[in-house]
């Protein structure tokens, strides 16, 4: 099969700064990867880089679009920006405060996508919201509150649903569950790795949580200073470490 | 029987002999005389003149006067009859450094070459009332002569290369607001026209607030100098420039927050202020809010309202402003009647709903 | 004439670089055109967009006809009607029918427009998005990308909470189906009046700097949601004056029991259809 992203020898500076460097990889349909390291260790860097959201000082990345092209992330216009984040990708942010629209309702978060793609059916985009609502494990009565009444675990499974809701073909994943509590954690990673797999949908998810990694990805790319020390199936990496970076990360998981 | 209501053309004519007899007040009392604006309230003519954006002392009197002294508004009637003038050309970069200052001080230095220099200043005056005539003496002979060349304070600091180098041939062709609108971003030429006719209250509150906690940006007072400078025009014609008059000037120059990183050594920045007339208020002002909205340029984080250059720049103007704050007491009826036939529907309904409720 | 201004107060150079502005915003329908407004001796917020449009365009024949909530005889209107009378001299009515160019603030006219005559507007806020996004950079980019989602966030949200769209006047519309643009703060009563309208309609923002256009017989339409169409204010009563059942009728509270009578916005149209009864009687 194809791939759907191509990332080749990839880097970003800030100044003098390595952000990320010479990274290359593959991202197929359906496939989820974690990109996982300590704070610091450049996987959000990274990751905005893969969604341009920031500029690339070298290396490609390309994107295979549903209309069969292939597009050059690093030349990407504005307006292609913006049409690929509405219509093809979707973004989970950290804290969900910066996903979500405070100011409006519960509803109205989760049928925004659908009515930037051009939906005018009042009465449909209550019926999804609602459904969506309920995937997620929100009560589909609290259609109308609003999200600043929601509590943290609540506001991030409404931005899952908010971003999920048309279906995109490629979701970027920033720390998703890094905010919360631990038994809320497990809560929304379950409902993660169940949407995933039900939409079939191609993720990159950055965490510095190896637990995470393990739970939800097939593959996984390490990194230390910027750079990828280790990249392989996470199984693999888990059990058999090569890298003494890796080797670290995986025993002080174990001894906690 | 109702009549609908007539008569807006009278009414007008009304209000305006109403005014003008307002205005003049008491005809016992001699009415003001525009010398005695110009040189007895010289600083309100000079603000008149900054907002304005018009050099002409004899015009910003006349507007202060038909004003009644309506700072807002002779700054209004000073703009409506800029607008209609034409426009013979653009002087020549202004030479502060060269001014024939009449006051000068530096809060960085004790001393610095030229000297510090009160001048005309209310700084040290005590505010007390002086009731009675105030003391007028003609003539103030000077102690000493000042000196005749007065090197700028940042001056001295750029030779150290201890603060940043401002290169003004890498400025690019200023824009002319009263011609071209104000587009976002704006360069920081761009931004400091529009600072330099924007409200001068409003500057001072933006300015006060980063000396507050919001865009903290450690301001020293390099220098702050007023006097008279040179215009010079260069006539296509000629070639050369030629001098047509002299006007009076207060410059501020803030030495802020350093800088540095990357390979470049730490450098003190610079905030500038630029007032026709004596206006260090408002140059000061200026000067701190122009080294705020260099937040961006200079990679500070932008969290404060005087760091938001849309904020500030889109809200500066006291012609704008007070026009359209005061444009609410204009009819309104029309869209007020479709608030209320709407908010008659909405409550219509509720009482429809709760009664069917009610009901169940 | 013995003023010192130019006819129409503003110099010719300022006027041809207005028409060219105009010129832009009828080549692309509901497009805001930034431009150089002037400082105009009214203030901003009064109209000073509208007056620079008007004065680009006046000629000494023209007949010029000003209106502010429907009304001939409110002081703006007649204050705007002065000025051009005093740096124009040109000729000025009351009777829609009779203008050339009609300048307005906050309705259209109720009698039809038609192909020979220019409706000026005075715009506040150009912006349809700016009460929900309050940046200018970010706005441009949403027009230049036709990105337009967040504008139906807010009439869902509308219908949410009050089960209507609370939006009565400045109702947005798509023109051509293109540009997402303000009417003005007109009633939404007056937007179907903007569909494919024979008059060329002007619109100027003299604070905010932009000009707009809607030119003859471009589709407007009023955005709504297919369940949800758009409605205009119905009212239960007839002008109290004319007896007309199709106008935008303003309120009048008559006594200080609160006995209240609806009579027409619309003066001239008002005044006409009372003159028509008047000499059908006789």
């Amino acid at each position: 099969m194809s791939a759907l992203l191509q990332v080749r020898a990839l880097s970003h500076r800030y100044g003098r700064r390595i952000g990320c460097e010479d990274v290359s990889f593959d991202l197929h349909p359906g496939e989820l990867l974690c990109i996982v390291g300590e704070s610091g260790s450049g996987k959000s860097t990274l990751l905005n880089t893969v969604a341009a959201q920031l500029a690339p000082t070298s290396g490609a990345v390309r994107y295979h679009q549903k209309n069969g092209d292939w597009l050059d992330l690093g030349a990407l216009s504005e307006a292609d920006r913006r049409r690929l984040a509405r219509e093809e990708w979707g973004f989970v942010t950290q804290n969900p405060r910066d996903g979500l629209r405070l100011n409006v309702s519960a509803g109205a978060n989760v049928a925004e996508r659908l009515m930037a793609l051009g939906q005018r059916d009042y009465g449909r985009l209550r019926d999804i919201a609602r459904g969506w609502l309920e995937r997620v494990e929100i009560d589909p009565a609290r259609i109308d509150d609003a999200p600043t009444g929601f509590s943290g675990g609540m506001q991030q499974r409404l931005q899952i649903a908010r971003t999920l809701v048309t279906q995109p073909r490629l979701v970027f994943m920033d720390e998703p569950t890094a905010g919360l509590d631990v038994s809320v954690q497990a809560r929304i990673l379950d409902l993660l790795r169940r949407l995933v797999n039900e939409l079939g949908l191609a993720a990159i998810m950055v965490t510095h949580d190896l637990a995470v990694a393990r739970l939800l990805a097939a593959r996984t790319l390490v990194m230390q200073g910027g750079r990828v020390v280790e990249s392989g199936l996470t199984d693999q990496i888990l059990d058999d470490p090569q890298h003494p970076y890796t080797q670290l990360l995986v025993s002080s998981v174990l001894t906690t | 029987m109702y009549v609908a209501v007539k008569g807006g053309e009278r009414a007008i004519a009304r209000s305006l002999e109403l005014l003008a007899e307002a205005r003049r007040g008491d005809t016992a009392v001699p009415e003001l005389e525009l010398a005695q604006i110009r040189q007895q309230l010289r600083l309100g003519v000079a603000r008149v003149m900054q907002e304005g954006s018009l050099y002409d002392e004899d015009l910003a009197a006349l507007a202060i006067r038909q004003a009644a002294g309506d700072m807002q508004e002779a700054i209004f009637l000073l703009r409506a009859y800029r607008t209609t003038l034409p426009r013979f050309g653009y002087s020549e970069p202004l030479a502060t450094q060269a001014m024939r200052v009449r006051r000068r001080v530096s809060g960085t230095f004790k001393d610095v070459p030229g000297g510090q220099v009160l001048g005309p200043t209310y700084d040290y005056t005590q505010r007390l009332l002086e009731f009675g005539a105030s003391a007028a003496s003609n003539t103030v002979e000077a102690d000493e002569p000042l000196a005749t060349t007065m090197p700028r304070v940042l001056d001295l600091l750029d030779a150290e290369a201890l603060i940043e180098r401002i290169d003004p041939g890498s400025d690019p062709e200023p824009t002319d607001l009263t011609r071209d609108p104000l587009m976002f971003p704006a360069d920081r030429a761009t931004r400091l026209q529009n600072l330099a006719r924007g409200d001068e209250g409003f500057l001072l509150g933006m300015a006060y607030s980063t000396q507050r906690g919001y865009a903290e940006s450690h301001p020293f007072a390099g220098e702050i100098r007023m006097g008279e400078v040179d215009v010079l025009i260069c006539p296509e014609e000629l070639g050369f420039a030629i001098e047509i008059g002299e006007i009076t000037l207060t410059e501020c120059q803030m030495i802020n927050q350093f800088h540095g990183g990357n390979g470049v050594p730490p450098q003190f920045t610079r905030g500038y202020g630029l007032s026709m007339g004596e206006g260090e208020r408002k140059a000061m002002a200026m000067a701190l809010v122009d080294r705020s909205l260099r937040c961006d340029e200079l990679g500070e984080p932008a969290y404060a309202p005087a760091q938001n250059q849309e904020f500030v720049l889109s809200h500066s103007d006291n012609v704008e402003a007070s026009g359209f704050v005061q444009h609410l007491k204009l009819p309104h009826y029309v869209d007020f009647q479709a608030e209320l036939s709407l908010l008659r529907t909405l409550a219509a309904q509720q009482r429809k709903a709760a009664g069917t409720e009610a009901l169940a | 004439m013995s003023t010192p201004y130019n006819f129409a107060f503003l110099d010719e150079n300022t006027k041809r670089m207005l028409r060219r502005a105009l010129l832009k915003a009828v080549a692309i329908p509901g497009y805001q055109v930034p431009f150089g407004s002037r400082e105009m001796p009214l203030p901003y917020g009064w109209g000073t967009g509208g007056i620079q449009v008007t004065a680009a365009l006046l000629g000494p024949d023209d007949v010029l006809k000003v209106i502010d909530q429907g009304a001939d005889d409110t002081t703006n209107a007649v204050n705007i009607r002065r000025f051009f009378g005093r740096v124009a001299g040109v000729a000025t009515t009351e009777r829609t029918a009779d203008a050339s160019v009609i300048q307005t603030r906050h309705r259209i006219p109720e009698i039809p427009l038609r192909e020979d005559q220019l409706l000026v507007f005075q715009v506040p806020e150009p912006e349809p998005l700016r009460t929900l996004e309050p940046r200018e950079a970010e706005t441009r980019t949403m027009h230049a990308l036709a990105d337009y989602g967040l504008m139906h966030v807010k009439l869902y949200e509308d219908i949410a909470q009050y089960g209507h769209i609370a939006t009565s006047y400045d109702y947005p519309v798509m023109v051509d189906g293109r540009y997402l643009t303000s009417p003005s703060p007109i009633p939404k009563f007056d937007n179907p009046k903007l569909d494919r309208s024979p008059a060329l309609m002007l619109f100027g923002a003299g604070r905010e700097k932009r000009l707009y256009a809607i030119p003859p017989y471009t589709r407007v339409e009023s955005l709504a949601f297919d369940d949800h169409p758009f409605e205009i204010q119905r009212w239960e009563h007839h002008c109290a004056l004319c007896g007309a059942g199709d106008s935008y009728l303003d309120e009048v509270v008559v006594d200080d029991r609160g006995t209240r009578m609806f009579v027409c916005s619309d003066t001239d149209y008002c005044s006409q259809r009372r003159d028509d009864a008047t000499e059908e009687a006789a």
